[in-house]
């Protein structure tokens, strides 16, 4: 999966979420869920288990705490995926 | 001095109508919301029917946003919303998701118990080491809070935020509550009902307590039978009632349509001594919440021009009409009209109360009696004690009502008793 396509379907997992169209429409590497996005941060649980099923991983405490941003998203996505 | 409260919004999801004018109609023409439910009898329930309020999908969408409804399942919840959210701007309130907090509003809005169908979906995954699976939203559909929490978010209310639970006696009690909270100048606006789900695992224990009518599930617009001599227990029934109650000094500085006036009322117990048990009232604790009620609202007993009952159609209902004929010391003709609103409805639960107590606010209102269906044969302890023409068969239109009576009663020996009174300056 190239870059720009795990993006893409990290996009249409947090949209339910985003408070901030302006943030979602900029979306990239460097967007923040919360800060930027607007997400809520008791929500953060379900963009994972939603990231967990779209993927079908299983993402530990330790990764869940530091999914913060996509950047981080992507990182741990690519690694549990690695794992498979 | 306290101030004097007034009734500005409504909002209903009723098994026989969803929104006011839906509402209005059905209780006019004395339809019924009770219809015949497969799962319930896949389910080896005894009763069979129930009452479910129609809520479309895309209604649904109009008050809840997509996220909320992510993973949502809590219909008691849903339908306290809707009802809460249409009261809201039926007062010709603003709803604004930008606004400040509004400090001069709050809600006491109850439920007999919360989403059952979520903690049960909540419990299988718990079960199966899927804790993680609850996602962020088990909670506040779970807590007996959820309701007032929900509505206290989408309308920014900053005063006092709770929910009762009273068991049959909740919606009453809550409107109660919050025209305590404005007579003594502690909020301003309050938001007030109650709600209930709806399904077998919420109206299970009742089937098992053999409580509920089970003749009548092939016919069942005419099994819920109030004071009738062939009522053969309750209809469960489900929904949400809402009122906006407000002191009437910011009612009448808002130009808001005024419904009536909440003049008073008392909540009591019976302490399960006496007549009293867990199950049924203590008959003496419910003349002296109607006997309070009236000297609370300031008015005589000869004032009452209309009672809404509890009336369950349970073998409790001839009890009733004694405590209520004993309370007022009004018998035969002089016996004020009486009906109940469950021989639509069905027994809405926690939501019973506010539902009713919006029919009675109609009726003052638009001057007009519903009519008490399924009573065709009063029962003969009744007839008894009051002139079976004072529970009117056909809708009663241009009667100037001034006060009326509703009363509700609950599990746990608990009682509740409001007066409504026409608005006059």
């Amino acid at each position: 999966m190239t870059k720009e396509e795990l993006i893409e379907k990290l996009k249409g997992i947090v949209k339910p979420y985003v408070k901030n169209e302006e943030g979602f429409n900029n979306l990239n590497e460097h967007t923040d869920f919360l800060n930027d996005l607007k997400i809520n941060s008791a929500n953060l649980v379900d963009v994972i288990l939603d990231i967990e099923n779209e993927f079908d991983i299983i993402i530990d405490n330790d990764s869940m705490e530091k999914m913060l941003n996509v950047k981080a998203a992507m990182e741990i996505i690519n690694a549990k995926l690695a794992e498979k | 001095m306290d101030n004097r409260v007034v009734i500005t919004g409504l909002g209903v999801v009723a098994p026989n109508g969803t929104g006011i004018p839906d509402f209005y109609n059905a209780i006019k023409k004395g339809i019924s919301g009770i219809r015949f439910y497969q799962e319930l009898k896949d389910f080896n329930f005894s009763c069979c029917i129930g009452g479910i309020p129609k809520v479309s999908e895309e209604l649904k969408q109009q008050y809840l946003t997509p996220l909320q409804l992510k993973n949502f399942n809590s219909p008691g919840i849903l339908y306290g919303c809707m009802a809460g959210i249409d009261a809201w701007k039926d007062a010709g309130l603003s709803i604004n998701e930008n606004s400040n907090t509004d400090w001069d509003s709050g809600t006491v809005f109850g439920t007999g118990s919360s989403s059952v169908e979520k903690l049960r979906e909540s419990f299988y995954k718990i079960d199966a080491g899927q804790v993680k699976q609850l996602g962020s939203t088990a909670v506040v559909q779970t807590m007996v809070s959820g309701v007032s929490a929900y509505l206290s978010g989408i309308l920014g209310l900053g005063n006092l935020v709770t929910s009762n639970s009273s068991a049959c006696c909740t919606g009453t009690e809550a409107i109660l509550m919050g025209f305590e909270r404005i007579q003594s100048g502690k909020a301003k606006r309050m938001l007030v009902g109650g709600c209930s789900d709806h399904g077998p695992y919420i109206w299970g224990g009742f089937d098992a307590m053999k409580v509920m009518s089970y003749k009548h599930n092939d016919d069942p617009e005419k099994a819920s039978r109030p004071m009738s001599a062939t009522a053969g227990g309750f209809v469960p029934g489900s929904g949400a009632g809402a009122l906006l109650l407000e002191s009437l000094d910011s009612a009448v500085e808002r130009g808001a349509t005024i419904y009536g006036e909440v003049s008073g009322g008392a909540i009591n117990a019976g302490g399960q001594r006496g007549s009293g048990s867990m199950t049924a009232p203590n008959n003496e604790a419910v003349q002296r919440c109607i006997k309070d009620a009236i000297h609370n609202a300031n008015i005589q007993p000869d004032d009452i021009d209309l009672i809404n009952g509890h009336l369950t159609a349970t073998i409790k209902d001839a009890a009733e009409v004694n405590s209520w004929a004993t309370a007022l010391n009004r018998k035969g003709k002089d016996f004020p009209n009486i009906h109940s609103l469950k021989a639509m409805t069905g027994h809405c639960l926690g939501a019973a109360g506010a539902i009713e107590s919006i029919a009675a606010i109609l009726c003052l209102h638009h001057n007009f009696i519903f009519p008490a269906v399924n009573c065709e044969d009063v029962h003969p302890d009744i007839a008894a004690i009051i002139s079976p023409e004072k529970i009117p068969q056909t809708v009663l239109e241009n009667n100037k009502l001034q006060v009326i009576a509703k009363a509700s009663f609950g599990f746990g020996d608990v009682n509740a008793c409001i007066i409504f009174k026409k608005y006059t300056e």
